[in-house]
């Protein structure tokens, strides 16, 4: 459990970051961005980078801005380098309170501690709870390339596991929430706490929309979804070894009506509170 | 440590004092095997196979002796180790001797298997050397389950057992046990019960893994080995044999541990062929087990599967009592307990607590292309226990009879209690331990709690009432037919010229406190301040013959062994008080505060020690110089018996299958506990160990005899989330036999932690008929159970 040989390299702002991708392209380059899941990967030998450019380093990608925008909307913009622990201390508001909500399912505590937003989303882990809230909340990722800057709409980012529409050059910025979300939820289901969930699913209400996590390799979002059991019903899935289809079908069903329980149940206690 | 003083009765024993090795440790100092660095140190890591059976055609080393930072690499040709046997006593149809190569050739018979020792100058060097081996496989069909070894359709896993049985013993058959199924088969009243139950392959996962630092010492013409073993003089024993070096060219130290669980009391392969490799080097080699190893190649533990049936009669007592057990123990026949370990546990000690009148058993080992087996921390009675546990649980549902009560009316009460099993049980509580738990979850609220919570969850309580026979002697392993039978314990006492004490102890402390709970015997013994007692452990050249620590033995074995030699050291500090007093030394006794009262005398220990070192000329005649005492105690008869009776209260979520456990409640009874704290240590970790295996941890393979579980991301350890608080009410039956009184406490929690979460699963589900008899619980099932019971 000693990584393969690497060179690394300490970015000092993104255009030097992009710069190694670029002229290091064909070595196998690999951003490091809190290495939650580079590190043990590569300890594992499952990830073998040739370089490792580190941009935990670069300032300003770190940190919560909020804004409001012409139509008068709260607009929130998570730099890539925030960590999971900072947005669920931070107060983001009613309207985005769902994602500090939702950190409490994101790994243990030194995990949130270190891990980022931007980097749990480069990884694409289709049950990772960034995947899903941006895809649920339609957040926009912005990425920088030698080219400059792109925004890339949280639906068409996600492409497979472990698979993202970034090109190997680019770098995450930072994630736009720009729809507020005061009646969202995310839960999950797993055998112990801060495991990857079995199921995982979040609810917008005002949207109508669900996204389910662990039911495909890449989070699956319905606009305009029906009951639990019609979203559950419509899952294509398979058994797995200790988890028959159906068992992860049911989970599906409960999480969903639990995570609309708890978006109905959130939005009681800000307007009593 | 400051003054502790003398406590006001006398006695350490029984005293929550402080713990000699937390200072070190808290402060992190302790040095634990990879923490020794030594100048020149190479780093060791292995080729491993990556089938789980096949022919091995070729082992090529040469690119990796090219990859930089590589100083060697050895296969077996090159290391030309002995093999490892380890034996019983048993004609051949019990019992199929087989081998373990330290280092496979010809053969591989699981994945992670080890090939090659590669050394190099770091591990990163090390590990890339391990890349560039070229081994070659011609496959043959892995054998990967109980089922498939039992149906011998295949290549055997060894040649010499056909039929991949290693252990085949039926050491029970009461005459007429047949018939007593059919009359209550027969009867209105009586019935007949069975359960099938499977236990999932567990890690006894010790925090720290294995590993080992050697190296060779030319002055001393001896291979020094640092190895985190459970057992020092068993590794000097082997490695000498394996290398050819005679026992004294070896010594084994052992510095601080964590944990063992028993899957460092059998002699590895890696921790030799490290050795070997330092020797041939004539550099320090290091290896410390990653945790990728230590979850895929190592010692694994507790894959068994049961066919039981039991007779009761109409108000509940159990008439007979009918099992097969057949134990997966993976590749090899581990060094010195032999794939015999598990079987001949589950035969000789099944029927437990329990009045049974008649018996009949038969053990397996089976032989497969997975990870070979050591004893885990309560070996194979886990699973017996819960066996015997749910045949208690589902008498009562058929009979209509409280399931607590059904076990009142079977516990023994009544001791010495001479078994079934001709084990002889000792006094215990088994009854009053029952009574006792029952009590308190009555008493907190938990019995009249059943049905759902506010949450929808459905709650259920279950119990488990089991004993544990610690401290097996001589004659209890020979009576399993052990070649080697690891009983007694020797232990040697030196006072210095100041009146402290080293007492050394073939048992070895691997997180159980030795350093204070020794110290509070000897203390007691001599009447000494416990911070007088140094303990010595873990050295095979400071030590006599020992067998380490494992199956509850040290406190009853090795801590009676010290007593006896404190006894003697103070019979001979008594002899030279009385000389000098002119007086008889039966006038004499120990004062308890560090001296001898003789006649009208008192003679400070260190003005005794004076005589006996500096001026020995003052010495009575029959007493020589010197103040060392030696003495060793095995326990005779059947051993000493632990018991407690465990509570346990579950929540399950119909909407997800998930497991809550809201109460757990342990009444155990170790005799007189030496250190009671201590002993809640023992009881909430291995509390917690029952817990994982009951529903969480579990090593999976696919059909291939691949490990599905290489990370902890697959194998399921349960944090401080997901185990709950534990109360603990102790009793005191004390051992007539032992020093202080003292049983075994080291191994109970984990015994009967899995019946007890089972048994209240099953409560939970009462509702919906469905009965589970697997461990891990799988959450699947219970969904399944729980959704059946919405739909209806």
């Amino acid at each position: 459990m000693k990584p393969a040989t690497f060179t690394y390299h300490r970015a000092s702002s993104v255009r030097d970051a992009v710069g190694l991708l670029s002229e290091l392209a064909e070595e196998e380059p690999k951003l490091l961005a809190g290495g939650q899941s580079l590190v043990a990967m590569m300890n594992y030998r499952m990830a073998r980078p040739g370089h490792l450019v580190d941009i935990t380093h670069v300032p300003g990608l770190a940190g919560i801005r909020r804004s409001t925008g012409d139509d008068g909307r709260a607009i929130l913009r998570i730099g890539a380098l925030t960590t999971h622990r900072a947005v669920e201390k931070a107060d983001l508001g009613p309207e985005f309170a769902v994602l500090s909500r939702a950190m409490r399912w994101v790994g243990h505590l030194p995990i949130r501690t270190r891990g980022t937003v931007g980097g749990s989303i480069a990884h694409a882990d289709a049950t990772a709870e960034w995947c899903l809230l941006a895809v649920l909340l339609d957040a926009r990722i912005v990425a920088e390339g030698p080219a400059g800057r792109r925004e890339i709409g949280a639906g068409e980012f996600f492409l497979g596991p472990f698979t993202t529409a970034l090109e190997p050059d680019e770098v995450i910025v930072e994630i736009v929430f720009d729809r507020p979300a005061p009646r969202a939820a995310l839960t999950e289901y797993a055998d112990r706490r801060g495991d990857f969930a079995v199921v995982a699913a979040g609810a917008d209400l005002d949207t109508g929309s669900v996204v389910l996590g662990g039911v495909a390799t890449v989070p699956q979002l319905v606009r305009a979804a029906g009951t639990p059991d019609e979203i559950a019903d419509a899952l294509d899935l398979r058994d797995e070894p200790g988890v028959p289809a159906a068992y992860r079908r049911g989970l599906a069903r409960t999480l969903v009506a639990r995570a609309r329980a708890e978006a109905a149940a959130t939005t009681e206690e800000d307007s009593n509170g | 440590m400051g003054e502790p003083g003398f406590r006001p009765d006398g006695t350490w024993v029984g005293a929550d004092v402080p713990r000699r090795e937390d200072p070190r440790l808290l402060a992190g100092r302790g040095r634990f095997v990879d923490d020794i660095t030594l100048p020149r140190m190479l780093h060791a890591a292995f080729v491993r196979s990556t089938e789980a059976h096949a022919r091995v055609t070729a082992v090529d080393l040469s690119e990796v002796r090219e990859v930089p930072g590589v100083v060697a690499a050895f296969d077996a040709a090159d290391l030309g180790l002995a093999d490892i046997t380890a034996l019983l006593d048993r004609p051949a149809e019990e019992f199929t001797p087989t081998s373990m190569p330290v280092l496979a050739r010809d053969k591989v018979r699981y994945v992670g298997e080890p090939l090659a020792v590669v050394v190099a100058t770091d591990p990163y060097a090390a590990e890339d050397g391990v890349e560039a081996a070229v081994v070659e496989y011609d496959p043959l069909d892995p054998v990967v389950t109980e089922a498939a070894a039992l149906a011998a359709a295949g290549t055997p896993v060894h040649d010499e057992a056909p039929g991949n049985v290693l252990v085949d013993v039926s050491l029970f058959a009461t005459e007429g046990i047949d018939e007593v199924f059919a009359a209550a088969s027969a009867s209105a009243g009586d019935v007949v019960v069975t359960v099938e139950a499977n236990t999932g392959r567990q890690n006894a996962l010790p925090l720290e893994t294995r590993g080992v630092v050697a190296d060779w010492d030319d002055r001393d013409e001896q291979l020094l080995v640092r190895t985190c073993t459970q057992v020092p003089h068993q590794v000097r024993t082997v490695l000498a044999r394996c290398a050819g070096l005679d026992e004294k060219q070896v010594r084994v130290t052992v510095p601080d541990m964590g944990g063992g669980f028993g899957q460092k009391c059998v002699v590895g392969r890696e921790e030799i062929a490290a050795a070997a490799a330092a020797r041939r080097l004539r550099r320090p080699v290091k290896w410390i087990e990653d945790r990728r190893e230590a979850l895929t190649a190592s010692f694994l533990a507790r894959e068994q599967h049961y066919t039981a049936r039991a007779a009761f009669s109409a108000d509940g007592r159990i008439l007979a009592l009918d099992t097969d057990v057949v134990c997966d123990m993976g590749a090899y026949s581990c060094y010195p307990f032999t794939a015999g370990i598990e079987p001949l546990m589950a035969s000789a000690e099944m029927p437990g607590v329990y009045r049974v009148p008649a018996y009949r058993v038969r053990g397996r080992a089976v032989t497969t292309n997975k990870a070979p087996t050591a004893p885990y921390r309560g070996v194979s009675r886990p699973q017996y226990v819960m066996v015997m546990e749910r045949l208690m649980e589902r008498a009562a549902r058929e009979l209509g009879l409280d399931a607590v009560e059904v076990r009142r009316r079977n516990v023994i009460t009544e001791f010495p209690y001479r078994g079934i099993n001709n084990v002889t049980y000792d006094p215990g509580s088994y009854l009053e331990s029952l009574d006792l738990c029952e009590q308190v979850l009555r008493d907190e609220g938990w019995l009249s709690r059943s049905g759902r919570d506010r949450d929808g969850r459905m709650i259920g309580i279950g119990f488990s009432c089991f004993s544990e026979r610690t401290g097996y002697g001589s004659g209890a392993f020979a009576q399993r037919k052990m070649q080697v039978v690891p009983g007694f314990d020797i232990s040697q006492i030196t006072m210095d010229l100041d009146g402290t004490v080293t007492v050394t102890t073939g048992t070895l402390s691997h997180g159980q406190s030795h350093e204070t709970t020794f110290a509070q015997i000897v203390a007691d013994r001599l009447g000494i301040g416990y911070d007088k007692v140094k303990i010595v452990q873990g050295d095979t050249d400071r030590i006599t013959y020992g067998w380490g620590s494992f199956a509850s033995r040290s406190v009853t074995i090795g801590g009676s062994a010290a007593a006896a030699a404190s006894v003697k050291l103070g019979d001979q500090l008594r002899s030279i008080a009385a000389h000098l007093a002119g007086v008889d030394i039966d006038s004499t006794r120990l004062d308890g505060r560090g001296g001898v009262r003789a006649g009208d005398h008192t003679y400070p220990f260190a003005e005794l020690a004076d005589v006996a070192y500096l001026r020995a000329h003052l010495l009575p005649k029959d007493v020589g110089p010197g103040l060392t005492a030696t003495a060793s105690f095995d326990v005779g008869g059947d051993g000493t018996f632990s018991n407690a009776t465990h509570g346990c209260v579950v929540a399950l979520d119909p909407g997800t299958g998930g497991v809550e456990i809201l109460r757990y409640v342990c009444v155990e009874d170790c005799g007189v506990a030496i250190h009671p704290r201590v002993v809640e240590g023992q009881a909430r970790g291995g509390i917690a160990q029952g817990i994982a295996g009951a529903l969480f941890e579990q090593v999976t393979y696919d059909e291939l005899g691949q490990p599905l579980a290489p990370s902890f991301m697959e194998y399921k350890v349960p944090t401080a989330a997901e185990i709950p608080d534990v109360r603990i009410e102790h009793l005191e039956t004390p051992c007539a036999f032992t020093a202080d009184g003292a049983k075994g406490a080291g191994e109970g929690g984990t015994i009967g932690a899995p019946a007890a979460v089972l048994n209240a699963v099953n409560d939970a589900l009462r509702h919906t008929g469905v009965e589970l008899d697997a461990t891990p619980i799988p959450r699947a099932a219970i969904f399944a159970a729980l959704s059946l019971e919405e739909a209806s």
